[in-house]
């Protein structure tokens, strides 16, 4: 559970104050996938990154699961779009092992966790290998595979396919589509296509630039839905 | 192959040279009389012993030298008023030359190990503090931020991500400091030490005439550093930052 309320961001630049974000109020259910569209500089990955608490709102408040955000925290999983999020001196397994790490897994539980969570995106095989011996479709499943290892409520995801050929993009929303129904994580999915929107998503928050506001709410049909999920 | 071509058409050109009779065989003396010296000084292990000396000195003032430049390097990185303290003294002691340090430190020190390691200290730490500075200032912020959002803080953080991140930046001072060591060492030893090491042997040899000593010498250094820059940082190299794909590959 997700709820941004009167969320507004603004910061110094030499120029002047910009608004970056202003007044955003949303909320996502639980196991909901929402997308936030918009135009380059609407404010979306603004949003997402202030969700996964790297930074404060300068007014409004986020909560996540009842909690005002605070910081980063393991509440939150996040996949960025850029393949260089991974870390190049661990291997794919070592990779998405790293959050269970941090909580205090042991090494066999962890590694035996993350198994199963390449398993999830179809990478089991490739457990050994680094990331650089990837390509960038498979360095972008194991992000997804890193960022639900640790079993957080809530992923987020910045443009996590539009480096990606249109191929491999297909494939990869249609893996996310399964992931999500397997795992049912809440998500919020930033992107600024509005078909992958419309694919993913139960409901989409469509963002205007300058300032970044939000300008509508759409559900998605459930029959699309349902041809999505068969 | 290409690489022991070259050295051995510079030796040819030596031995030309040499034996043209243009200059003193005693000045200039040919390879086999070099080889003789050089063979002779390991027999009877003196070239070991000064060799030891001159490594001992030069590990010691490294390890001096990666100590403390890792330390300041990271501090320096971390802590806007560390670096804003020690960075205007590193851009003004750095430019002088290790070797004007010499008479400074023997009337400190008095001749011998402590003056030398001293200089190869002088001379070492500069790239590694450099190094290391940049190499955590240039970590990718999203490793921070993806290691952040899973759980990473404090020493957890510092240890498996900013460390690793800047390893090839590390790697590469290491191996700056080596070569700015191993050169520090031979001027420090002509100054600075008594009786042992590879620069107190090519220093001694001038008074007796003996450029076949100093040419063995020479082609020992130039051999020890030729084997730890190759052997020992490259396959640091090959076993870190190239098997991660963090630095491309020399082509052979």
């Amino acid at each position: 559970m997700i709820q941004l309320d009167r969320v507004s961001l603004e910061y110094d630049t030499p120029s002047g104050k910009v608004l970056a974000v202003d007044n955003a109020s949303f909320s996502a259910a639980d196991a909901e996938f929402v997308c936030l569209v918009g135009p380059s500089g609407c404010g979306k990955t603004t949003l997402l990154n202030m969700i996964a608490g790297f930074f404060a709102p300068s007014a409004g408040e986020i909560r996540v699961g009842g909690q005002p955000v605070n910081g980063q925290g393991q509440d939150r999983g996040i996949v960025f779009q850029d393949f260089a999020q991974l870390f190049p001196w661990r291997t794919a397994l070592g990779n998405v092992a790293f959050g269970l790490e941090m909580k205090g897994v042991g090494k066999a539980e962890r590694e035996r966790i993350a198994l199963e969570q390449l398993r999830l995106v179809k990478l089991e095989k490739f457990a050994g290998s680094y990331p650089h011996h990837l390509s960038g479709g498979m360095q972008q499943r194991v992000a997804i595979a890193r960022a639900l290892a640790y079993n957080p409520g809530v992923l987020l995801m910045d443009e996590p396919f539009a480096a990606l050929d249109a191929l491999t993009r297909d494939e990869m929303q249609r893996l996310l589509a399964e992931v999500w129904r397997k795992t049912r994580k809440t998500v919020v999915y930033v992107t600024h296509n509005v078909a992958e929107a419309v694919y993913l998503a139960d409901r989409v928050i469509v963002m205007t630039p300058h300032p970044g506001r939000i300008k509508a709410e759409v559900r998605v049909h459930p029959h699309l839905r349902a041809i999505r999920s068969a | 192959m290409k690489a022991l071509l070259s050295v051995v058409i510079a030796l040819v050109v030596y031995e030309v040279i040499a034996r043209a009779g243009w200059f003193a065989t005693a000045l200039v003396p040919t390879l086999p009389m070099v080889a003789r010296t050089l063979w002779a000084m390991l027999a009877d292990g003196s070239m070991a012993g000064h060799a030891i000396n001159t490594l001992y000195r030069v590990f010691a003032g490294l390890a001096l030298a990666a100590s403390v430049g890792l330390v300041l390097g990271f501090l320096m990185a971390r802590y806007r008023p560390v670096e804003s303290f020690f960075l205007p003294l590193v851009s003004a002691l750095m430019p002088i030359p290790s070797l004007a340090w010499a008479p400074v430190f023997i009337l400190w020190f008095g001749l011998g190990n402590v003056a030398t390691i001293l200089i190869v200290f002088y001379a070492a730490s500069f790239p590694m503090v450099i190094n290391t500075w940049t190499g955590a200032r240039a970590v990718n912020p999203l490793w921070l931020r993806a290691a952040g959002s899973m759980g990473a803080r404090g020493g957890a953080m510092f240890w498996k991500v900013v460390v690793p991140g800047a390893s090839p930046f590390i790697i590469t001072g290491l191996r700056l400091a080596f070569q700015r060591a191993w050169i520090a060492v031979v001027g420090a030893e002509m100054l600075a030490a008594s009786a042992f090491g590879l620069g107190w042997v090519i220093f001694d040899a001038k008074e007796f005439l003996n450029a076949d000593v100093m040419l063995a010498s020479l082609a020992v250094i130039g051999a020890i550093g030729f084997v730890f820059e190759r052997l020992v940082f490259g396959s640091l190299e090959r076993t870190t930052v190239l098997r991660w794909g963090m630095v491309r590959a020399a082509k052979a």
